[in-house]
């Protein structure tokens, strides 16, 4: 049960979706702001989607 | 990247091209342009059948062309959107207009090849431009024979050779006979630091991830020889240098010399280097990796173009060093990659400073966008247990090998449940509306879904039972997925039993959950901020932007910290003093803080001697940006040091340097890199000098141009755009001599001559000579962080550091809620990056203060009162001090859990001696009932064998 109050006010664009991308956009929620996260592939993840293990947690980048 | 997808206030807009964009600060126009994925996203269930059936094959590109897919594909599984798309460059309907194969084949009828692309106006407040990076051009790879010989692969082409999900399943072959190689070379510096292609700069990160692929390669096969060829081993990050000698004690090895080329040499590889000395040698490899550099995006220029930014000449984002996240366009900001190289913790804070900062441009607008989730009133549940029962298919996933029907009728049997159904994919949103309905209809009051994993789905599945006027813990999930239909694929009958028996167990624990109120404790909304340097002011001024009020603790009489003589450190101070949100204390340190993210309190003095005050701050998170000073070894390799006006520290240096004396160029100097550093004294890389030591170099050079300069280093830590500098110092006629640690330089004061000897590698021979000068790269060591680690409770490294709550995601956060760190305090670094993290820790910190409330997940520890003994086993263990002692009305010690700050490990609940303590929705009863529910299948077995 969306309710959408959405206004124009309070929005950000952020182009680029890799893990730059997300963070901000994440983090730009957490501040209050609607954001529309315009990226040119088909998903989101960039590169860091494209790694194995990341140093030093050996976390899966996903 | 799932919680982006999750997030109502993000619209994800993929294959969107941007068009222009207009405006400014404040009030932009972007258009935007987005392509076609001839797929109804709402509608894809990514269930895979139509790649099976799509007849026309494509390059993959997500496994960088080493593998091949169809048209009609999903990159990787756990993609966001989680949706097909059809590749126009390849699919048989959209180049010949045949085929159509996929579209009867689609279940849920998902397939539009009538969708044309769409253009929208967005309309926005501020702008972040994130993206990333491009690709060395291939012209550079070809000496290296990249393109002529297979098994010449880029560091990214490896990372799909190491990747379980790559082209052969995480097994590294080579490419021209699927052989494993057994000699795999690394070569550094491809496409960086290299004039030939017009990238001068250090990428910064490569020579972190070679070092990263070779363990992982010897991961997967310890047998392996691994080679890196390198110019300067450059892991000046955190934690770095230990995981390169990690690297060298697994018996990787790593060779100084220059690659001239790379030649196909019968089945192998010809690599041939030249080493410090002047040898040209050749080995044969059965692998090259080429360790590329990050390049600019392609599209740079016609980005900066459309938005109005300036680039610079490596057409790179163009930013200031103080005002490191900001383009040239006001109301436009830069994070990751395209703001010159840089590895992942670096572009996350990035992220979150210019997150930060857009957020202060805009704040009157704050919130005004955002969308508010209503979710209905919980209902009351009675005393009847009224379990529903939903089994997935998952299309082919589960259905091809469990017998989902079974299971499904099996469940129907169990006591408690009065609904019981199957779908074909439980978590496609007609799946949800179907979910609401069932639960209205046969007045269900709890939730079993065997389906996949509640990691990915849960939420969304709980999320439904919260529209539907459930409490979200009134759900239970079974992963007969991966548990069952995933690992006995092979044995469909064993696989339907056991998702029987899970299915049983859910039911069993299902029946004794109970609702977990979702708790919300409220935020005191002010800051506090300790430590008065440039990290510490920049965090005060950026919470302030932001509208909040903050503290401002500084040890020393006056603001500025190392930096106080830079003009900008002066414009800082003046701002925080004007600043009517800040409150500044010096002479001031913490003296206690009590309390939990939102509600902290803390005392501390300030003033000196018989006018020392004490005051009390309440306020919701702190920001530590302690700092660190410079570190001034007795002992540099061996060698005992006195200070003295001709042994000086680069920053006496620098000072000296910057004043009007006559001679204050010395005729000769010698630079020692290191000097404390990397293990001598200390053992850690303290980032900075290299440039700072080049920097001076340079000053020498400049203000007397026939001053001859010697450095004595290790590895040239110059990364990023510093390169330049250390190409411009050689190019003058500054002397780069690197020694080894078996042969260190020998510096001595015989009368009032200086003499440094050292071993030249170029000559092969001792050298000896008496300077005018010595410089030492002294190094840099934390402020107390130890105490202030000890009053906070957050965790230090070996380092004295602060250890931030994630390297790599949450680089600016502690483990503990609601305190964040930045600066030197985190780890040596300069001062744009300093900078970066003031703004990011800010950032991050201002989060709970816009909220106005923390919300506690309800799975939290709970203390039965009246069965604890308060012998404070559980204070003692629980890593997150989220259990305090309080005082019960006959005056005993009882264990309280701050729900605040509890991550719900469960440490304290499996050591009560007493089993005083319980976690919200996994209870004793709740675990021994499911346990009982496995057994009676063992029991049932037996007795019928008897």
């Amino acid at each position: 049960m969306a309710k959408a109050t959405k206004s124009r006010e309070g929005t950000v664009m952020v182009l680029g979706g890799g893990i730059a991308g997300v963070q901000a956009a994440l983090d730009l929620t957490d501040l209050g702001y609607y954001v529309y996260l315009v990226e040119k592939s088909p998903a989101i993840g960039g590169v860091m989607a494209q790694l194995d293990k990341t140093f030093p947690t050996n976390d899966c980048s996903l | 990247m799932v919680e982006a997808g999750r997030s109502p206030n993000i619209e994800i807009l993929t294959n969107a091209d941007l068009l222009s964009l207009k405006g400014k600060a404040g009030n932009f126009k972007a258009d935007i342009v987005q392509r076609p994925r001839y797929i109804i996203a709402d509608d894809c269930t990514a269930c895979g059948l139509c790649t099976t059936y799509c007849p026309r094959h494509q390059v993959d590109d997500y496994n960088e062309g080493l593998n091949i897919t169809r048209p009609i594909h999903i990159d990787y599984p756990q993609a966001v959107p989680a949706t097909y798309y059809i590749d126009p460059r390849s699919c048989l309907h959209l180049t010949h207009e045949t085929c159509q194969i996929c579209v009867p084949v689609c279940q849920s009828k998902a397939i539009d090849f009538s969708q044309k692309p769409e253009e929208r106006t967005l309309e926005v407040g501020a702008v972040i431009m994130s993206p990333g990076f491009g690709r060395i051009p291939e012209d550079t790879l070809a000496k290296y024979s990249f393109g002529k010989h297979p098994d010449v692969v880029t560091s990214i082409e490896f990372e799909r050779l190491l990747n379980p999900s790559g082209p052969f399943t995480g097994e590294v072959r080579c490419l021209s006979d699927n052989r494993h190689p057994h000699k795999i070379a690394f070569i550094q510096c491809v496409g960086s630091r290299d004039i030939g292609c017009d990238n001068g700069y250090c990428s910064s990160v490569c020579c972190m991830y070679a070092i990263k692929e070779a363990m992982v390669a010897k991961e997967h096969d310890p047998d392996a020889e691994i080679t890196i060829y390198y110019m300067d081993i450059r892991t000046q990050g955190k934690e770095f240098d230990a995981a390169q000698k990690r690297a060298e004690d697994k018996g990787i090895k790593f060779v100084r010399a220059k690659v001239a080329d790379v030649m196909p040499w019968g089945n192998h590889l010809r690599l041939t280097y030249s080493t410090l000395d002047g040898t040209h040698s050749f080995k044969p490899f059965d692998m090259v990796v080429l360790s590329v550099g990050l390049e600019s995006p392609p599209d740079a220029d016609k980005l900066a173009d459309m938005a109005g930014f300036k680039l610079n000449k490596y057409n790179f984002c163009d930013t200031d060093t103080f005002a490191p996240l900001a383009t040239s366009k006001e109301g436009i900001y830069v994070a990751g990659a395209f703001n010159g190289p840089m590895d992942i913790p670096e572009s996350v804070t990035q992220s979150s400073g210019a997150a930060g900062i857009a957020s202060g441009l805009i704040k009157k607008q704050r919130g005004r966008g955002i969308i508010h989730k209503s979710y209905p009133d919980e209902k009351e549940l009675g005393d009847e247990v009224r379990i529903g029962v939903f089994v997935c298919h998952c299309g082919i996933n589960i259905g091809s090998v469990v017998d989902v029907p079974d299971v499904s009728n099996y469940a129907g049997d169990m006591d408690g449940v009065v609904y019981y159904t199957e779908s074909l994919y439980s978590c496609s949103q007609d799946a949800q509306e179907v979910l609401k309905e069932k639960i209205k209809e046969h007045d269900l009051n709890r939730v079993v879904i065997a389906a996949c994993s509640p990691r990915t789905h849960e939420p969304l599945f709980q999320e439904t039972l919260k529209d539907a006027g459930l409490n979200r813990s009134l759900f239970e999930m079974v992963n007969i997925r991966d548990q069952c239909s995933w690992v006995h694929a092979n044995e469909p009958g064993a696989a339907t039993d056991k998702s029987k028996d899970l299915v049983r167990m859910a039911v069993a624990k299902a029946r004794h959950i109970q609702p977990l109120p979702e708790q919300t404790v409220p935020v005191n909304k002010t800051g506090l901020v300790i430590g008065g340097g440039i990290g510490g002011m920049t965090a005060a001024l950026n919470l302030a932007d932001q509208g909040f009020n903050c503290s401002l603790v500084e040890k020393q009489d006056s603001l500025g910290g190392n930096f106080k003589t830079l003009s900008h450190t002066k414009k800082l101070i003046d701002l925080v003093k004007k600043n009517k949100l800040v409150t500044v204390y010096t002479d001031a340190q913490l003296q206690q803080t009590n309390g939990f993210v939102g509600n902290f309190t803390s005392i501390i003095t300030s003033g000196k001697g018989a006018k020392v005050k004490e005051y009390t701050l309440d306020h919701g998170v702190i920001i530590i940006a302690t700092g660190a000073r410079e570190h001034r070894p007795e002992t540099v390799l061996g060698n005992t040091i006195k200070y003295s006006k001709k042994v000086v520290t680069q920053s006496e240096l620098a000072e000296q340097l910057e004043g009007k004396g006559k001679n204050r160029a010395p005729d000769s100097i010698v630079m020692v890199q290191c000097a404390g550093s990397r293990g001598d004294d200390l053992n850690y890389c303290s980032k900075t000098c290299c440039t700072t030591a080049v920097q001076n170099a340079l000053r020498v050079k400049e203000i007397n141009p026939d001053s001859q300069v010697i450095m004595l280093y290790r590895d040239i830590r110059t990364y990023g755009y510093a390169e330049d500098l250390y190409q411009d110092a050689r190019q003058k006629g500054v002397l780069f001599i690197p020694y080894e640690l078996n042969n260190k330089p020998v510096i001595a004061e015989k009368g009032s001559k200086l003499s440094v000897s050292y071993f030249d590698p170029i000559l092969q021979d001792d050298v000896s000579m008496s300077p005018q000068m010595v410089a030492l790269s002294v190094g840099m060591v934390p402020e107390e962080t130890d105490t202030l680690s000890k009053l906070l409770k957050v965790p230090v490294t070996a380092d004295s550091f602060f250890l931030e709550a994630h390297v790599k995601l949450r680089p600016v956060e502690l483990p503990v809620d609601g305190v964040y760190v930045c600066g030197l305090a985190h780890s040596p670094k300069p001062i744009n990056e300093i900078i970066v993290q003031a703004q990011a820790a800010s950032a991050k910190s201002a989060m709970p203060l816009v909220k106005g409330y923390v919300t506690v997940d309800p799975i939290v520890s709970n203390v039965d009162k009246d069965i604890c003994i308060g012998c404070k086993l559980c204070t003692s263990l629980c890593p997150y001090q989220a259990i305090q002692m309080v005082k019960d009305e006959n005056n005993r010690p009882k264990a309280e859990t701050i729900v605040a700050s509890c991550k719900a490990c469960g440490i304290c609940a499996s050591h009560c001696p007493t089993f005083a303590i319980s976690m919200g929705g996994f209870t004793n009863e709740q675990l021994n009932s499911q346990i009982q529910a496995f057994g009676q299948a063992v029991m049932e077995k037996e007795t019928e064998a008897a």
